[in-house]
């Protein structure tokens, strides 16, 4: 890329895989499971969380040299809120449909770890453009996971992909549901997220034995 | 210039400075878009009112779709046709009735003081509709919702929203597969007020009885199931008298 340098690029690149925020730093974890019964949920989750964290990074970046130590964490917390809160009421005002959509998700963002993380591990050391990459490059490692395990919840829970009957339908027994199929109920429980998440990390470190923490 | 950010006072002066640049834009914000926001709120309602008289935009299964925000002022005019405030036994006509907050009259009502009760009455294809409107708790938050009921005392369609359900889960009470269920269910059981139970278990997913007081129930959404129970029971509670005076005419 011509664009960014090559170490600038790896702040996107690493948190897709080796330096995912969820299934190696295992950041995020919460939302990940509360939200991801379906897929859709788990797109608008992850773009809303792309937004605040590349916008919050460069804001706690820019505000790095004068925030005091002691309150740090107080600083970061008050401006994810306010940038929420912001994008909540614009949207409020001029997207209504949307807001309604995204409302949910409010409280979701705010205590998301991965912004505190990113916040604390990354925008307090680093100047804004780095900060920007680091969070849009962290967001889409948490969206990744999201959207995998949004998917299989989605599907082997419910049968649908973002609504659509996929598998045909469950109640009037076409498509694969004629075979005798049935729905796993167990999928649309948060802890299926868990196995489902416990199972992108078997594989992942699987493929990559460096992950693997020796005892 | 180095700043020592470790000093006391600074770390005081900061926090103060940042209280004051914080609240100045969230209260700048809010005082310059709350008009917008009213009026989109008004809206909704009136959008929520004419979604469960059946006054919508659906198009066969699928997603909830309302009367679109240009039209719905004028929609709400033609359909509704009285709005009515109940305090005890005083029946008042109010055309703001609708914009009455169901929240604070239900804490009244609680508390043992007369509340403000607002109910609509629609008029579509000569048939009647009593549109009540309903407040209850689900599992995180708020959820609040309206329902149309015709003068047998039988459902004609609900709209449910909330605050702050679980997405995929209890979110789930906005989607029209839940609520198609409620239509043609009754509130009452032989003569006797009733309500309607969301159940488990009561095999019946395709909710073909529609004398047993009873939906199907969400899976993995009890508790906002069960508020929503509660919500419908509690709030039609309010209006029993007046609904006996409709089922007895």
């Amino acid at each position: 890329m011509a664009l960014l340098t090559k170490k600038d690029a790896s702040l996107i690149t690493d948190p897709l895989a080796d330096n995912n925020p969820i299934t190696i730093q295992v950041l995020g974890i919460c939302s990940a499971l509360a939200i991801t019964a379906e897929l859709k949920a788990s797109i608008v989750m992850a773009v809303a969380v792309m937004f605040v964290l590349g916008l919050g990074n460069v804001v706690i970046s820019l505000m790095r040299n004068i925030i005091p130590s002691k309150i740090r964490i107080i600083v970061q917390l008050i401006v994810v809120a306010t940038l929420v809160i912001v994008v909540d009421q614009v949207l409020k005002a001029f997207a209504y449909e949307l807001s309604k959509t995204l409302s949910v998700f409010v409280g979701l963002i705010i205590t998301n770890c991965i912004i505190m993380g990113r916040f604390e591990a990354f925008a307090l050391a680093n100047g804004p453009w780095r900060s920007f990459l680091d969070g849009i490059g962290n967001s889409l490692g948490y969206g990744v996971i999201l959207i995998i395990v949004g998917f299989f919840r989605e599907l082997l829970g419910s049968g649908t992909l973002l609504g659509y009957k996929v598998l045909g339908d469950p109640i009037a027994k076409t498509g694969l549901y004629a075979t005798g199929y049935e729905n796993n109920g167990f999928m649309i429980i948060p802890p299926a997220a868990l196995i489902v998440v416990g199972i992108i990390i078997w594989v992942q470190r699987s493929r990559n034995p460096a992950l693997v923490e020796d005892n | 210039m180095a700043v020592n950010t470790d000093k006391n006072s600074y770390t005081v002066i900061f926090a103060a400075v940042m209280v004051v640049i914080v609240g100045s834009i969230l209260a700048f914000m809010s005082s310059s878009l709350k008009d917008r926001i009213t009026e989109n709120e008004r809206f909704e309602k009136q959008q929520n009112i004419l979604y469960a008289m059946g006054v919508n935009d659906n198009v066969d299964e699928g997603s909830v779709n309302f009367v679109s925000t240009d039209k719905v002022e004028g929609e709400f005019k033609s359909y509704i046709k009285e709005q009515l405030v109940i305090e005890g036994d005083k029946i008042t006509e109010n055309d703001e009735a609708y914009l009455i907050d169901m929240k604070k009259q239900m804490a009244l009502a609680a508390k043992g003081e007369t509340a403000k009760l607002p109910l609509m009455i629609g008029e579509k294809d000569g048939k009647k509709y009593y549109i009540i409107p309903m407040y209850g708790k689900g599992l995180w938050d708020a959820i609040w919702g309206f329902i149309a009921l015709d003068d047998k005392m039988i459902v004609q369609g609900v709209y449910f929203d909330h605050k702050g359900e679980t997405p995929g889960l209890g979110a789930n009470i906005k989607q029209r597969y839940f609520m198609d269920d409620f239509t043609g269910e009754s509130i009452l059981k032989g003569t006797e007020y009733a309500g309607i139970a969301v159940a488990k278990g009561n095999n019946d997913p395709l909710n073909n009885t529609k004398d047993d007081n009873e939906v199907d129930a969400l899976a993995g959404a009890t508790i906002t199931g069960n508020g929503v129970a509660a919500m419908i029971k509690e709030s039609l509670n309010l209006y029993k008298d007046y609904l006996q005076t409709v089922s007895a005419k």
